[in-house]
Parts: C-alpha cells; sequence; structure tokens
C-alpha cells in the first residue's frame, strides 16, 4: 500500500529532476527571505542563482543548531509572521530550545508525509490509532496526529504519561495502532504484566515508534510482548517533525521522503561525505518548505544509507535506523563509543531486562565505565555463582564489542528510573 | 516527457531566462504564472527552436532536442498554440487546420479527413464555420481554430500561450474547459497564462516565473494556497 505511489515509486532520474529544481528555487527564497543565508551566501561568495547540479550542494555551509539558537524565536522564517499558522519548538533535548513555524502549505505537505509512513506500517482509515507521544511543543504528537487524520484513522490524543490510563483507554478504546517511544512501549507492556493483562485480548496491531534511538533486539522484545508489528519513524523538528522517513512492512530501514528532503551522510569530524553505505552524520536539507527551511542542517543523528532497492517497491532511499547522536558519542579511553552498541550486546544476554544505563566517571586520571543492568529476579536467589558467570559474560562481550573494558553491575527489575518520553540512558559524572 | 534542466537563453546581449529548470509528465497540466516580462514567451520560443538555447539541456521524450531546428521540433511531437493565436487569416478554417496536419501528411502521406473530423467533434463550432475565412472568426473562435490546428499534429505535447487574452469571462471558461477535456483524453498540456488563478484551478502542478528565474515549484492547489503568489500574481492581499 502506498500512499502518494507517483512520488513514492518515482524513477531515481525523474526524483533527481525534481530535486534539482526544488533545490533551486529553495536556493532562491532562502537567499532572497533570510537574512542569515543572504549574508552567509554573501560571505562565502556563493551565487544562489549558480547551482546547477546536486553535487554543488556540497559547496553550501551547514546550519547548526547553535544557528538556530542565536536566531531564536524567528529570525530563519522566510515567510512573515501572519503567513505562519503553527509555531514548534524542539523538545530540548539538549539545552536551549530551538523555535519552528509552519504555514498552512507545511501542514499540509506535513501531514502527507506522516500519512506515507502510517500508511508504509500498514496503517489505515480502519485503525484507532492512540498516539501517546507529548502533545504540545513537540512536533511528535501534533505531526503524527495530523498524518493519521490525513489517513482517516480513527485518533486518540491521549498524550503522554498516565500508564494506568493508557492502558485503560487501550482495551476500552480498542486501539489498534500505537505511538510513542520504543522505551514507552517496553513501559506499558510492563505495566500491562504487572496488572496481569491478557494482551492476546487487545486489539492492538500495530506500533510506530521514533524520538529515540533503538535496537534490533528492542523490536523483537516489543513484538513478542505486545503481539504487533513493530516499525520505526524518524523525524526532526528543527527540519519539519516526524515524517523525514519511515520504515515499511519489510522493517529493513526507513524510506527517506526524497522528494521533500535532500540526504546527505557526512564523517562528523572531516565534514567530508562518507563512501556510500558507510555510518555517518545525516545532514538535512529541505525542499518544500515555506516557513522554515533549512540548508545542510546538521543532525547529529548518526546513521548509514542503504543503496540496495527494497522489496516493497518503494524507490525512495532507505536509512538505517538512527544508531546514535554524533554529540552523544562517549569518549572512554580515547575510544569512541555509542550506547547503542552497548543496547545491542545485552539484549543479546539471556537473563538481563531491556533497562540500563551507563555511568562514566574519571577515577583519578582514567575513565572508567559502569553498566548497570536489570536482571529478572530469579538471579538473586541463585547461588553467588551463577550471577558471577553472568556478569563475566556480560564484560567480555561488552570487551569485544567495544574494545575497552567496562565494570558491569546486576540490579534489581524496576530498580532503574523510567522514562514516558526519551529514556536517559547515560550519566557523564566526569569532570573535564 | 518534457525536462529542461539550467536553461538559459535571450536575445542578443540580453539574457532573459536564467537557469531554469522545470519538467511535464505525461497526462499532466503544467502551468507556467508570471507577470509580463518574466520571461514566459521567451522559454516558449526556446522550447520550440524559435530561439536558441544559450546553455542547458531541453529534453522531449528522452530526446535532447535543443539543437534541432523548429519544424523538427513539431516533427518530434511538440506544438505551439502562439500567443495572439496567430491564424492565417485569409485562409479557411479547413486550410488553416490542414496546414496543421502538415507534418502528420507528409511523413505517413494519408487522408487528413479522420483528424478533422476529431478536431471538429471537438470543436463544433470550426465545423460549421470550415469554409469561413479565419480572419472573419471571433477571438474565441480563433482560439479554439489555434488549438485545432496545433492538435493536427497530433503532438505529445501541446504548448499554449495565453489562450485566455484578451477573450470574454465565459469563452475562457469554455476554453479552460476544452484544456481539461485535452488532458483527461491523455493529452500533456504546459499552459502559460498571466491570469494564474484560472489557469492553476484546471492544471496540475505549477511553476511560478519572476524575472527570468523560477521561484516557486508545486502542487497548483499549493500554488493557490502560497501567500506569496496570492501577493504577487492573484492580486489578493491577505487582509
Amino acid at each position: 500500500m502506498y500512499w502518494e505511489q507517483e512520488y513514492e515509486c518515482m524513477t531515481r532520474d525523474d526524483l533527481q529532476q525534481l530535486q534539482l529544481e526544488r533545490l533551486q528555487s529553495t536556493l532562491f527564497r532562502v537567499a532572497t527571505h533570510v537574512p542569515f543565508y543572504r549574508q552567509k551566501f554573501k560571505e562565502l561568495g556563493i551565487d544562489p542563482d549558480g547551482f546547477r547540479s546536486l553535487d554543488e550542494l556540497r559547496t553550501l555551509p551547514f546550519t547548526t543548531k547553535q544557528d538556530l539558537r542565536d536566531n531564536y524565536p524567528y529570525g530563519l522564517f522566510a515567510v512573515p509572521l501572519r503567513d505562519i499558522v503553527r509555531v514548534h519548538a524542539s523538545s530540548g533535548t539538549t539545552g536551549q530550545a530551538t523555535v519552528v513555524g509552519y504555514t498552512a502549505n507545511d501542514i499540509k505537505r506535513w501531514s502527507n508525509m506522516v500519512a506515507r509512513v502510517l500508511t508504509a506500517a500498514g496503517v489505515t482509515k480502519d485503525d484507532v490509532v492512540q498516539i501517546a507521544f507529548g502533545y504540545g511543543m513537540f512536533t511528535g504528537g501534533f505531526g503524527l496526529h495530523y498524518g493519521a487524520e490525513r489517513v482517516g484513522a480513527s485518533v486518540i490524543p491521549i498524550s503522554s504519561g498516565n500508564t494506568k490510563r493508557q492502558i485503560q483507554i487501550m482495551q476500552d478504546f480498542r486501539t489498534t495502532a500505537l505511538v510513542c517511544t520504543p522505551s514507552y512501549a517496553l513501559l506499558l507492556a510492563d505495566a500491562m504484566e504487572e496488572m496481569h493483562i491478557n494482551l492476546s485480548a487487545l486489539c492492538l496491531k500495530f506500533g510506530l515508534f521514533g524520538g529515540e534511538p533503538w535496537s534490533e533486539a528492542m523490536r523483537a522484545e516489543i513484538q513478542n510482548r505486545l503481539n504487533i508489528i513493530a516499525t520505526d519513524n524518524y523525524g526532526l523538528s528543527e527540519v519539519m517533525g516526524p515524517g523525514v522517513a519511515g520504515e515499511c512492512r519489510e522493517r529493513h530501514g526507513l524510506h527517506i521522503n526524497e522528494d521533500h528532503f535532500l540526504i546527505e551522510v557526512i564523517n562528523p569530524e572531516t565534514l567530508e561525505p562518507v563512501a556510500p553505505g558507510e555510518i555517518g552524520e545525516l545532514v538535512i536539507t529541505t525542499l518544500t518548505k515555506e516557513a522554515f527551511p533549512v540548508i545542510r542542517y546538521r543532525t547529529r543523528d548518526l546513521t548509514r544509507l542503504i543503496p540496495e532497492p527494497c522489496p516493497c517497491g518503494r524507490t525512495l532511499t532507505r536509512m538505517e535506523r538512527v544508531l546514535g547522536r554524533s554529540d552523544d558519542m562517549l569518549i572512554i579511553k580515547g575510544v569512541n563509543v555509542y550506547p547503542s552498541q552497548i543496547e545491542a550486546v545485552l539484549f543479546e544476554i539471556e537473563g538481563t531486562k531491556p533497562h540500563y544505563q551507563i555511568v562514566v566517571e574519571r577515577d583519578g586520571r582514567l575513565d572508567k565505565i559502569t553498566v548497570l543492568v536489570e536482571v529478572i529476579e530469579s538471579i538473586f536467589f541463585d547461588e553467588m555463582k551463577k550471577q558471577r558467570q553472568l556478569i563475566d559474560e556480560i564484560k567480555r562481550r561488552l570487551a569485544s564489542e567495544l574494545g575497552i573494558g567496562v565494570e558491569v553491575k546486576l540490579v534489581e527489575e524496576k530498580s532503574l528510573e523510567r522514562s514516558e518520553g526519551k529514556a536517559k540512558r547515560v550519566i557523564d559524572k566526569r569532570k573535564l | 516527457m518534457l525536462r529542461i534542466k539550467n536553461l538559459e537563453a535571450g536575445y542578443g546581449k540580453l539574457r532573459v531566462l536564467k537557469r531554469i529548470s522545470l519538467h511535464v509528465n505525461p497526462g499532466e497540466i503544467v502551468t507556467l504564472i508570471g507577470a509580463n516580462g518574466a520571461g514566459k514567451t521567451t522559454l516558449l520560443a526556446t522550447i520550440t527552436g524559435l530561439i536558441r538555447a544559450i546553455a542547458g539541456e531541453i529534453q522531449l521524450k528522452g530526446e535532447n532536442i535543443e539543437r534541432l531546428a523548429a519544424e523538427k521540433i513539431v516533427a518530434r511531437g511538440c506544438s505551439l498554440v502562439p500567443e495572439g493565436r496567430q491564424v492565417f487569416a485569409t485562409m479557411s478554417v479547413r486550410e488553416n487546420l490542414v496546414l496543421g496536419g502538415y507534418v502528420q501528411y507528409r511523413s505517413k502521406g494519408y487522408d487528413l479527413t479522420a483528424e478533422l473530423d476529431k478536431i471538429y467533434a471537438l470543436f463544433p463550432v470550426l465545423a460549421e464555420r470550415q469554409e469561413q475565412l479565419a480572419g472573419t472568426l471571433s477571438g474565441g473562435e480563433q482560439q479554439m481554430l489555434a488549438m485545432g490546428r496545433a492538435l493536427m499534429a497530433k503532438p505529445s505535447l501541446i504548448m499554449l500561450d495565453e489562450p485566455s487574452t484578451g477573450l470574454a469571462p465565459l469563452i475562457v471558461k469554455n476554453i479552460f474547459q476544452i484544456i481539461t477535456r485535452l488532458r483527461d483524453e491523455g493529452n500533456t498540456v504546459l499552459l502559460i497564462e498571466q491570469n494564474a488563478k484560472a489557469a492553476l484551478q484546471i492544471a496540475d502542478r505549477g511553476y511560478v516565473m519572476e524575472t527570468g528565474k523560477i521561484i516557486v515549484e508545486g502542487a497548483a492547489d499549493e500554488l493557490l494556497a502560497n501567500k506569496d503568489v496570492q501577493r504577487a500574481y492573484l492580486g489578493r492581499d491577505v487582509e
């Protein structure tokens, strides 16, 4: 099932023509209407009318989160405020919030792109969609909400939090599709087990998860425990919100809406493009945004593009699920460590729970990393020997994955703090 | 169907088109709107080979045509309905149409009666007046004749330059209905218009041109709702 087949399945040749046309008019518009870009182009001697191929994108300057902060609140808007019909702010995961605006056309296109993602995941107008993303300034709730309405589904705008009520409504309203962060899906599963709810009596069929990095093992667990098809979707408020990319039923990478976004993957240190298929930082240029166009926005999200064609028939390139953030990267004893690597290892080990925390400390002059892992209760009743074996096993596998030694502590189930939004996995106690 | 990349063209030293990129998919009505002097007619003249491109590419059905002579381009399936109709005033309606079918006649050497009948079915008024001199027709009838003449070449792409100019609103409505019908019958249309609102109402997609540049591209309904387009071309400032 496609939402806009003529775009989702267009030939690369047609797509590149459309992207070139849209890039050319976007550059004209930012140079005319956004002083920040006009100034930047002038400083760098860039003629916005000089662009003749998509490859020339590389000569343009990057836009960073800091640029958005420096122009707080409305400095980067390309239309007067009276043309803006909606304002959102980024969730401020890392520092001060940034403000983005939308025209009526932007909202319409955004809804359509989310509708594509929902359709690709299997949602139709017959579904009841429970949106447990936060509403308000965060784009997650409203983005999915408008997309689901566009598809024609019945939308339950419950917003995040209040787990008991979420479960009650899921049962009573016969929710068929759940929209939230993957960690919240697991929290819901835990809570339902605690409440002795018969999961197979639920009507739930689909889960659409986004907002934070997760792993294949976490998907497997969510799918098994909630008995649903779990797909990943991706977006960030700085370029639009959810709907930038989403997985199809193949569940092997997220199709990027490339007719609206031009994608690059760069090495975050050299800023050069990585080889095709290599991991790097995602950089996005908007092609159709009216109110808030951005040129080469550095997302800080790490991923790689999947060059092979997808069996679902969509020709839009896929990106692998976000592996982490380039600024979440921990440098431990000079080695780059991503929390997602640790998560992947823990999921493969029998007896652990998918809740963990990474504590980084500085012991004298040496970095020390301790991983706190929740384990099933029965382990604590077993002999000490078994606990030791489990710790050794985790240590050994982490060391071989990361290339550095880590400390491991087992903790009781539910002793680590749960989050209703984005999970906080890393506690960095180092004072640098 | 039609794909233009980074096209530049002009007259003498004057560069009128500055890096135009656009495309028309098969079976679409695409409209190009813009104020007087934006370069719309120059663009059509460049596509049809009446003036030479300085730089860039024009592809028709995957084949580059920017170096071809005007008559070769018509033979490849791209017909123009020029601004101000430009019918042959001293020839009859029928003769005008037959001239339009010249390319078809010359290459295939067959009888044009069937083609003429199709045009008469589309424009019954032309059938009634087939022996009348074209110069004696009303403006609306001349527009229909110019469209019929272009269709006689059985084009894959039909380009119309300001078909609404100088016509009464009721006639304009009629002409636009016929354009919609052409699309519904599988034709591909590139429509150049100053009457932006009317053009966007029947088009699938549109481009807005300003001083030789495309400033925005999008679905026709999005352009109708675009505040910049409203201010500049629809003469409707909000509040």
